[in-house]
């Protein structure tokens, strides 16, 4: 993230980074308040200077016009006189004219120059103490045709503001510097913190999908958008292996059985033709074959279906009682005709938020499993009950049970344990089953029915967060 | 009954339609979603057997829901390729009645088919089911053989009265599990026989006459003739 490349792309470049446009706002706001603070301050000093002198000049006309009121010319002379007398600053001046232009009165020789836009006011330039100095004047026309200026010197004022505009000339050059400097961090500090979740980005978008975006720890906007992208780059891994995970049950366990409806419809194809019973047989055997094909393919899509975790958006809440009284319901009669005993203890009320429908698919291939491999004359139990913070399926079946080798590999895709193997079955029950559970957040989990017995039995049990 | 068939795949159109046929059913062809729903819109059937996926822009979805967006009730039957857990309801959302996923044995498909097809005998509900001498009275929910009192459990009773509202007819084990469960998978194990042979049993025992008889490679049937 070079930020000096200025070749022909490189300008380009430059212009379209959004760090540089969050940089520019940064610098034309900062820029801004500066010229806001500057007017005020002008406004505030330099401007209330003005506006003081003015008022000042205003005020002595006033009082100067009531003279002239009260006593006529000889008043207004006398009082003029006065204050000049008593002005030690030699700040003020004074002239009165009369109809014809002559000077009666005051410390100024001729009246200024007119011309300004307001032709009460006027400026001056005035050689006092032969020096050139600023003032400013306020004309008043007396009834009698006289003229009376009133003014101040405002050489003073004029240094001060002078001293101001230099000031603020040179806090505009730091402003804009400051401005630009801050623009350039803001920018560099943009593409940093940005760097590491482009890098990961295009890592992955190479194909190596392992990196992760590094996170500060410091839990600000740019750590939460890297967790979310490492939430979904966590999503994605998932849904690449599950898909991954499909195509080795596909080349591992679907092989098999078309190979064999295969042979067996090439055998009947080259059997006597004159023996309809072997065809008709060896034809129904080859469908039957096709079927346990794509019952075993279904069953590996909904696993991945739910593995990929798409399902969850259609969550809703539900009384998991009912869903589990009516698995057992379904396997009743199964248990019962094979003389197990099948009790259950459910509790009332289990409320969650899942899917229903795959609840009771995994429960019922626990029962499943557990009718399947319990023995004749033994018994299942079935206990659900709510926790703290889940609620817990048990079911207790009085089978052979699993071996610890076993019990870890249960849960994979097609694993079956070799006294398994008569059984009807694809080994995909269980492997729905975790996925169901992890779908919801919970999981399952396999132990002894009856520890240090024989046999041991297996004990499934569902932890369903509520 | 008069049978729509809309299916682009020649092999599996072919298929159905000449098993149709032989169960006696009139059945027409249409290969794309177009022209289905110009036959379909245009003379009338008493079922329309769709493919979910229909090449030249009208699928199975939106040729039902145009066609019922014209008032158009007949029963629809979705054939589909997706497997996926929402297609279903997706298409009986859009107006579909029944659903079927590919591939199907054809005696499944026939069973839904007559079963979807079948016009209720008169609007007026039904209080009581009878087929021969077996009697299922809806009111009090009892059920007599012979003027004898049965006691069946409450899930034995819908599985009675669903086959019973389908005598005549072949009703399959997912039908049974789908209709009477509301269960939408397929369980890979005997538990729909064991509930109809218990059933069956509380039924004939003491009769010379079985009643629920099994269908071979398709379901079961309950009919008052053996």
């Amino acid at each position: 993230m070079g930020s000096g490349t200025l070749s022909g792309s490189g300008v380009i470049h430059v212009l379209r980074s959004a760090g540089l446009r969050f940089a520019l706002l940064f610098a034309a706001l900062f820029l801004l308040a500066g010229l806001a603070f500057s007017a005020v301050l002008w406004w505030g000093t330099a401007g209330a200077l003005d506006r003081q002198t003015a008022a000042a000049i205003r005020a002595d006309a006033t009082a100067l016009m009531e003279r002239w009121h009260d006593g006529g010319r000889p008043a207004l002379i006398e009082a003029i006189e006065t204050r000049l007398a008593a002005d030690v600053e030699d700040q003020t001046l004074y002239l009165l004219l009369d109809r014809d232009g002559t000077r009666l009165a005051g410390n100024l020789e001729t009246p200024p120059a007119g011309g300004a836009p307001d032709p009460a006011w006027s400026s001056a330039t005035l050689e006092r103490d032969g020096e050139p100095s600023e003032a400013r004047l306020f004309r008043v026309d007396l009834p009698n045709g006289s003229q009376l200026f009133v003014g101040r010197d405002v050489a003073e004022k004029q240094r001060l503001r002078a001293l101001l505009t230099d000031a603020l000339a040179l806090s505009a050059a730091a402003a804009a510097f400051f401005a630009g400097l801050g623009a350039w961090v803001l920018r560099r500090a943009l593409s940093q913190r940005l760097a590491p979740a482009t890098q990961t980005a295009a890592a992955i978008a190479s194909g190596d999908l392992s990196p992760r975006v590094p996170l500060t720890g410091q839990g600000d906007e740019f750590d939460r958008l890297g967790e979310t992208m490492n939430t979904m780059l966590d999503r994605i891994a998932t849904l690449m292996e599950g898909v991954r995970g499909v195509s080795d049950a596909i080349a591992h366990d679907l092989r098999t059985p078309i190979a064999r409806a295969r042979a067996k419809l090439e055998e009947a194809l080259s059997g006597s033709p004159g023996d309809a019973a072997a065809l008709r047989s060896a034809i129904e055997q080859g469908i039957a074959d096709l079927d346990g094909v794509t019952r075993v393919f279904q069953a590996v899509l909904r696993i991945a279906e739910v593995e990929a975790g798409a399902r969850r958006a259609a969550f809703a809440t539900f009384d998991l009682t009912p869903v589990l009284e009516d698995a057992v319901d379904l396997y009743a009669p199964s248990a019962e005709a094979r003389q197990i005993a099948f009790e259950t203890e459910i509790a009332l009320g289990l409320m969650m938020r899942g899917d229903r429908d795959l609840l009771l698919q995994a429960v019922a291939n626990l029962l499943d499993n557990a009718v399947k491999f319990t023995p004749e004359g033994g018994s299942i139990r079935l206990v659900a009950r709510r926790g703290a913070r889940a609620i817990w399926v048990d079911i207790a079946d009085a089978g052979p049970g699993l071996s610890d080798a076993d019990r870890i590999r249960a849960g994979t895709r097609f694993f079956r344990t070799d006294s398994a193997r008569t059984t009807p079955g694809s080994g995909l029950g269980l492997s729905l089953v975790r996925a169901v559970a992890v779908l919801h957040r919970g999981e399952l989990h396999l132990a002894d029915a009856r520890p240090g017995e024989t046999p041991r039995g297996l004990r499934a049990t569902l932890r369903l967060p509520a | 009954m008069r049978i729509l068939l809309v299916e682009d795949d020649v092999d599996v159109a072919r298929f159905v339609k000449k098993g149709l046929q032989e169960a006696g059913h009139t059945t027409e062809h249409a290969p794309n979603g177009r022209d289905g729903l110009f036959m379909a819109a245009s003379e009338p059937f008493d079922l329309l057997v769709l493919d979910r996926m229909l090449p030249g822009g009208v699928d199975g979805v939106r040729l039902v829901e145009t066609l019922r967006s014209q008032g158009n009730k007949t029963p629809v039957l979705f054939l589909t390729a997706m497997t996926a857990v929402d297609e279903r309801v997706r298409g009986l959302k859009a107006g579909g009645d029944d659903y079927l996923t590919k591939p199907f044995a054809f005696a499944e498909l026939l069973a839904r088919c007559e079963a979807l097809g079948r016009r209720p005998a008169s609007d007026a509900p039904t209080t009581r089911l009878r087929v021969a001498d077996l009697e299922l009275d809806l009111l009090s929910r009892t059920v007599t053989r012979a003027g004898k009192k049965i006691d069946v459990q409450p899930r034995e009773f819908r599985l009675l009265e669903h086959l019973m509202r389908h005598a005549g007819q072949v009703v399959t084990r997912t039908m049974l599990l789908e209709k009477v469960w509301d269960y939408h998978f397929d369980p890979q194990t005997n538990v729909i026989d064991v509930h109809v042979s218990r059933l069956r049993q509380k039924l004939d025992k003491g009769h010379d006459r079985p009643l629920i008889h099994t269908v071979r490679n398709a379901g079961y049937m309950i009919r008052a003739e053996p």
